[in-house]
């Protein structure tokens, strides 16, 4: 059950996994997610379907080691089997032909953006992506994203590749320049919130994928709560996606890093040695 | 049984229940009731008046045939008591320990009037722990019909639906949505109450039965309830998936950090044993904080004695009516207040307060009188003006209750339900609007007990019995 036929890094500390999940695969659709749990007294996390393939029987995760969990899956090979995988979950992503779209994905994001950026383009649309992250070793999906793309703008805090500045800085670009029809983000938190700050002048309908943190993923236990245009929505079941120009991004921002402290320990726990950076909004 | 008259019988005193002290057990996650011996068993027993018309299998919601059963207790017949029950009821060591007795058969006990109710659940666990530590062979399964039944959802109304229907010779697959199968045995009611062991030890007894599991099968979202019956070839649906959406209190504040619905609580340390060291699912600071759980129903009771284990400062039950109306069990209010939970009442949480990252610092909250009854006969709390004060509070648990969980109901939108969200059904066979879709418990009542659901497991699983017969016979008439 659940044994991976495909693992190889695509950025640093990234890696994508190819999983045997012959039933996930088949009724998965852009913007859900499977509940992942590696270890008997592991924890269960959500991870975007980043692709899937139903003839292959297969689904595609990708992966950046930042916590306990991740970094255990991030080490499995092939042949390996993971413990639990549950799904898809979550409500799909809209697609329609909207006309043109423009997908952001910032960080581990771009694994959330893609397969929308994918759907997007084949319902018709005219796709424009960007992706963004700190050093050209950090991108991922180039070539993929620009298969379906009419665009791909490349941005990198540090100038490595593509154009040295934010996701931001290029979206507010090409807003200036194109008529927009549609805008979706996935990635940090402060990213989507800057997104959603730069589409706002120009009225363009704009989804964040969002990334709380989930227990169950069913709808069960509430802690994935988040609140859109004041109310409170499951993320697990009425998400990922959301009006970001309604999202309460702050507040998500807060409650992402309720545990902060405890996955410093338990990064600690496991690599005593190593340099311990935590980054909680990379896990989704 | 033995020679004792009626009148000496009526003048026994009650056998109690051996339990471990508060201080012991508020420090550990181990079972807090520590079980009768034969011997205390056997006491216990002795006391039933065997009634002519025996109220007590009129109180309880499966029928069980107490009488025979406290009777073969009485002359020492475990084992035969056990299948007794066994006939009636496929999780009495559950039920021995969560039914509420009080409201059900000890509640209708000739003796109950006295104070002196037979100890009907304590009796039940006995002769179910008796037969599980004594490999009681389970029930044997008639030759196979060649019918299959999907059951989606593990928990009691599942199981007991599974049960009966494997009885009955059908092929019979479980699907569960988590990890680990039991649904509320798993997730919500905590080790020192219910051990996961029993459960545990019931699953393996189905499974030795023929009942599969299948878990992170999450049915409306990887197959569909038509994707059952059409694709997957099953002649019959259960639905038992439970009211597994918390409700919140709707108040400003509730998402501070620190604010949790009882299921994520009690799922982060059930379900994810997260008060074990080496667990990876993070669990909020409770050592040495002040810790208020709203809602005095059983579910509150186990989020408060859980964070009476957790070593909380103080637990504090904030409940809008007063003592008399809480509807959690008496034996847990017993308990909870003996390890320490602290009971506030007539108070509603108003808002909740924080610091600058978020976090809870304080609860306001209002206080109640009790006003006129409501739909439920219940006495409805009504705010007393300008009544409102601030109790510091570290962590907050929203234990108010649960409404169907829409994941299933979603991908099933030929499913009649009600305005609340519940599955419509015909309350004595279970059949929704839906061909060969039967359903039970919480996902139909609304948020209840483990019995009430396992009794609608089981009024379903006769009437799928009925339903693939008669397709049988459909299909062999059309041959």
């Amino acid at each position: 059950m659940n044994t991976i036929v495909e693992s190889r890094p695509v950025a640093s500390e990234i890696t994508l996994l190819r999983i045997a999940a012959p039933k996930i695969a088949r009724k998965h659709r852009a913007g859900q997610f499977v509940m992942v749990r590696v270890a008997e007294v592991g924890e269960r996390i959500p991870l975007t379907i980043a692709d899937s393939d139903p003839e292959a029987g297969t689904i595609t995760i990708v992966v950046q080691a930042v916590g306990k969990t991740t970094e255990m899956l991030t080490s499995l090979g092939v042949g390996d089997e993971i413990l639990d995988l549950a799904g898809p979950l979550g409500t799909p992503s809209e697609v329609e032909d909207f006309g043109t779209v423009i997908v952001v994905g910032g960080g581990v994001g771009t694994a959330v953006s893609y397969p929308t950026a994918v759907a997007l383009s084949k319902a018709g649309n005219s796709v424009i992506s960007i992706i963004g992250g700190r050093s050209q070793e950090n991108l991922f999906f180039e070539d993929e994203l620009a298969a379906v793309s009419t665009e791909l703008h490349v941005c990198t805090d540090d100038g490595s590749a593509g154009r040295r500045g934010l996701v931001t800085d290029a979206l507010a670009d090409v807003l200036a320049a194109t008529t927009v029809d549609r805008v979706l983000c996935a990635g940090p938190v402060v990213m989507m919130e800057a997104v959603a700050e730069v589409t706002r002048p120009y009225d363009v309908p704009t989804v964040a994928s969002l990334n709380p943190i989930m227990v169950d993923g069913t709808g069960m236990c509430g802690g994935c709560r988040v609140s859109v245009d004041g109310t409170n929505y499951f993320a697990c079941l009425d998400g990922p996606d959301f009006d970001a120009h309604l999202v309460d991004f702050p507040l998500l921002a807060q409650r992402n890093r309720a545990y902060v402290d405890f996955e410093a320990k338990r990064r600690e726990a496991m690599q005593p040695c190593a340099a311990v950076s935590v980054d909680v909004e990379a896990a989704t | 049984m033995s020679e004792r008259t009626r009148r000496e019988r009526m003048k026994l005193d009650p056998v109690e229940m051996p339990e471990r002290s508060a201080d012991s057990r508020r420090t550990d996650f181990g079972e807090v009731n520590e079980g009768y011996t034969a011997e205390l068993a056997m006491a216990e027993a002795e006391r039933c008046l065997f009634c002519a018309r025996p109220t007590c299998v009129e109180g309880c919601p499966v029928g069980v045939d107490i009488v025979n059963f406290v009777h073969r207790v009485e002359a020492g017949e475990f084992e035969e008591a056990a299948a007794v029950i066994s006939a009636d009821n496929s999780l009495p060591a559950v039920c021995g320990r969560v039914c509420p007795q009080e409201t059900q058969c000890e509640g209708a006990c000739g003796l109950a009037k006295k104070g002196k109710a037979i100890h009907i659940g304590h009796l039940e666990r006995f002769v179910a722990d008796y037969a599980r530590d004594h490999d009681h062979a389970p029930a044997p399964v008639p030759s196979p019909t060649g019918k299959r039944v999907a059951i989606v959802g593990s928990g009691p109304s599942g199981i007991a639906c599974a049960s009966d229907l494997v009885g009955l010779g059908h092929e019979v697959t479980v699907f569960e949505a988590l990890h680990e199968v039991g649904g509320v045995l798993a997730y919500g009611i905590p080790e020192f109450r219910l051990p996961k062991s029993i459960v545990a030890a019931e699953m393996d007894q189905l499974r030795a039965r023929g009942v599969r599991f299948e878990t992170n099968a999450v049915i409306g979202m990887v197959d569909t309830v038509d994707d059952l019956l059409s694709v997957e070839g099953y002649d019959a649906v259960f639905i038992g998936v439970g009211a597994g959406l918390p409700r919140f209190l709707n108040v400003p504040g509730e998402n501070l950090i620190g604010v949790f619905s009882a299921s994520e609580f009690l799922t982060r340390v059930n379900l994810m044993r997260a008060y074990v060291e080496d667990s990876d699912t993070a669990l909020i600071e409770v050592e040495g904080k002040a810790v208020v759980v709203f809602g005095a129903g059983n579910t509150a009771m186990d989020a408060a004695r859980t964070a009476v284990r957790l070593d909380a400062a103080s637990v504090t039950i904030a409940y809008r009516r007063s003592r008399e109306e809480m509807p959690a069990r008496t034996e847990e209010l017993d308990h909870a207040e003996a390890e320490g939970v602290r009971f506030e009442t007539l108070v509603g949480p108003v808002e909740l307060h924080g610091d600058d990252d978020g976090r809870l610092t304080g609860v306001m909250l209002q206080k109640m009188i009790l006003g006129e009854p409501d739909a439920d006969g219940r006495r409805s709390p009504v705010p007393v003006p300008e009544q409102i004060r601030e109790i510091p509070v570290d962590v907050a648990i929203v234990a108010i209750g649960n409404t169907p969980n829409p994941l299933l109901l979603r991908a099933t939108p030929d499913l009649e339900q009600s305005k609340w969200g519940t599955v419509v059904v015909d309350h004595d066979t279970g059949q929704t609007s839906k061909p060969g879709v039967f359903a039970g418990g919480d996902i139909v009542t609304g948020g209840a007990t483990v019995i009430l659901a396992m009794g609608a497991g089981r009024r379903a699983a006769a009437a799928i019995g009925e339903f693939l017969g008669s397709s049988a016979e459909l299909e062999e008439e059309l041959l």
